[in-house]
């Protein structure tokens, strides 16, 4: 592979351009720094809705009010289900570690169009303004949950709309994100670099900027029909006035199911990355990989009515929804096979992201496995509604994104910041981290088959123990993320410096310094016929 | 880039597309004066196709691009039409 270092050009880090100081990263247009102003300000809100989430934890730990009363409860789920979708999963793979390596991976020096790039931050944090004004101002908060269902989104008195256009806003900041990375891919590979030959994180941010930019305006165009709804009383889904609830909800899962593989999609790719790496072994089943990569991002769009089966939707809707979410357990499935194959006979190097890596993997079989028992028709009427559901949901979302976004923090951490955490501290944090989720998640289970009912503050006696050890595993992952942050905070500023390559990594981003030059390379490197992201020998 | 061919399209051409567009406009409207039973909402989407189709060819340069992206933009559609059907298993068997 020829790559040629910007050895003497300033690191993006330390470049100074026309501005200084805080401007210098507001206004600048390199796809590393705003990678990391994504990383700063999704951070900080994970930590806003982490500390909702402790707070209903703490709600439920008896029975009976608490800490807050059922509307507080309410509103604090709604919040906490914004922020974390809207605010945190959905950009947070693509928009941080997209932004920052997918360039660098691919042999460019930026994204596409890196003005267009900026402006999607911007989007972005203008979003997040919107939805915590509506947290600040008016006539109290949001209570719906972060699904906005009708007909109850137009008749709460809360103040909605800010909330509303917020996720609207968000939303925009996503599609702009999606077009530029499939203009990029499509565009900007170095010479050399086919198709077969791209790193599969990359292939997994392409399969995600397809849905960012088709589902993404679904539920854009029905968060403003909510608006109309609010504001004019026009009749779309309001049943009084000749409406469908029901539409509103396709219209909402169309986008928001779609979603769950926006948030996916590059978190396994990111897994794809590590577990060659550490591995030290070519990745097993490469081609397999991407058509599973494809195959999830096309199906996933199919499945949405999946979250309707006990709304009222036809008899034939749920059959065939039925069918399909078997289907798109097995692209899943796939990768799964893929990774552990990986393993196989490779030289294993037990290093943090590779601790991270196979807990993703084990916390996503079980919410993989689970996700089974929703989408078959008979056992989703029983556990409709019920913690199962929040269970299962916490396990993918959290369990699937979290644990990747660590993982893949905790690998090109050396990259980003040119320097090593401590390594110690980062398996400690990622032990009680895992202990913690264990705790959490797992009795929800129990408690949903049980019959315990979500989105209450108040529970029935008999499901008291599992909720005490729900709320205890809460402290413990709350115990686990402060030492992660701790170390990783503290490493960025002084860590030791961390070598160009050090887990013997074979994709692009480790053939240039730690941390990356302004530009990523002096001249586009040229990919050999019989180079590729995986040739470990 | 640079070496690519760019395929110009007159001014003048642009204009007969952008009357054809506004004359279609007008028709859509019109339309709806006559008393078309369940046929005037095919009869609206209809007008519908033959602009969308105007601006995804012209305006947006379909025809002159290569055939990959006309690939890509007939995924985008056979997508939305499987959306449609799926929703419609709903509606029409309730």
């Amino acid at each position: 592979m020829h790559t040629t270092h910007a050895e003497n050009e300033a690191n993006y880090l330390k470049y100074k351009g026309k501005y200084k100081g805080l401007l210098g990263w507001i206004l600048s247009t390199d796809h590393k720094r705003i990678g990391l102003l994504y990383l700063y300000s999704i951070g900080t809100m994970f930590i806003v809705g982490a500390l909702l989430g402790l707070a209903m934890k703490f709600e439920l730990l008896a029975p009976g009010k608490t800490i807050m009363n059922a509307q507080t409860y309410n509103a604090t789920f709604t919040v906490h289900g914004v922020i974390m979708i809207f605010m945190i999963v959905v950009p947070g793979l693509p928009a941080v570690f997209g932004n920052f390596l997918m360039p660098i991976m691919i042999g460019a020096k930026d994204v596409a169009f890196p003005k267009l790039n900026l402006l999607s931050w911007y989007l972005y944090v203008a979003g997040v303004f919107l939805v915590l004004s509506a947290l600040l101002f008016g006539s109290g908060t949001p209570d719906t949950g972060w699904t906005f269902y009708a007909p109850y989104s137009f008749k709460t008195g809360t103040n909605l709309l800010p909330a509303v256009f917020g996720a609207f806003v968000l939303g925009f900041s996503s599609i702009l994100t999606g077009l530029n990375f499939l203009v990029t891919i499509h565009r900007l590979r170095c010479p050399g670099l086919k198709w077969t030959k791209l790193p599969l994180f990359v292939w997994t941010l392409y399969g995600t900027a397809w849905i960012q930019l088709l589902a993404t305006p679904v539920v854009g165009i029905t968060l403003v029909l909510i608006a109309l709804e609010r504001v004019f009383g026009v009749g779309i889904f309001d049943p009084a006035l000749g409406g469908d609830p029901i539409l509103y909800q396709h219209l909402f899962w169309i986008y928001s199911h779609p979603a769950v593989y926006i948030m996916i999609l590059p978190a396994m790719g990111a897994i794809s990355e590590i577990i060659p790496t550490f591995s030290q072994k070519h990745v097993f089943g490469y081609k397999a990989i991407i058509a599973s990569t494809m195959a999830i991002a096309f199906v996933g769009w199919l499945v949405w009515g999946h979250h309707m089966y006990t709304a009222g939707m036809s008899g034939t809707a749920q059959y065939y929804f039925s069918l399909l979410t078997f289907i798109v357990a097995i692209p899943s499935a796939i990768k799964v096979f893929n990774w552990i194959s990986t393993m196989y006979k490779g030289s294993i190097n037990i290093q943090t992201p590779f601790y991270w890596a196979v807990s993703f993997i084990f916390v996503f079989m079980i919410g993989g496995l689970s996700g089974l028992v929703l989408g078959a028709l008979s056992t989703n009427v029983y556990v409709h509604d019920t913690a199962f559901v929040v269970g299962h949901f916490h396990y993918i979302v959290f369990g699937g994104t979290g644990f990747s976004f660590f993982a893949a923090i905790h690998y090109w951490f050396p990259k980003i910041f040119g320097r090593m955490y401590d390594k110690a501290w980062a398996n400690i944090g990622w032990l009680v981290f895992f202990i913690g989720f264990l705790a959490l998640y797992t009795p929800m289970f129990y408690l949903g088959l049980m019959g315990m009912p979500r989105r209450y503050y108040d529970y029935l006696e008999e499901f008291h123990g599992g909720n005490i050890l729900s709320t205890f595993g809460s402290w413990i992952l709350a115990t686990g993320l402060i030492i992660i942050i701790t170390n990783l905070v503290r490493s960025a500023r002084k860590g030791p410096k961390a070598e160009s390559n050090p887990w013997h990594g074979k994709t692009l981003e480790w053939a240039v310094p730690s941390p990356p030059p302004l530009e990523n390379f002096d001249e586009i490197p040229v990919i050999a016929e019989d180079d590729g992201p995986y040739n470990y020998k | 880039m640079s070496e690519e061919k760019h395929h110009i399209v007159s001014y003048k051409f642009y204009v007969i597309i952008l009357l054809v567009l506004l004359a279609l406009t007008f028709s859509s409207v019109e339309i709806t004066s006559i008393e078309l039973g369940k046929y005037t909402v095919a009869g609206a989407l209809l007008f519908a196709v033959v602009k969308s189709y105007l601006v995804l060819t012209y305006f947006m340069h379909l025809k002159f691009d290569k055939p990959y992206i006309k690939i890509m933009v007939g995924f985008v559609f056979a997508v939305f039409v499987v959306t449609i059907v799926i929703t419609l298993l709903d509606y029409l068997y309730r």
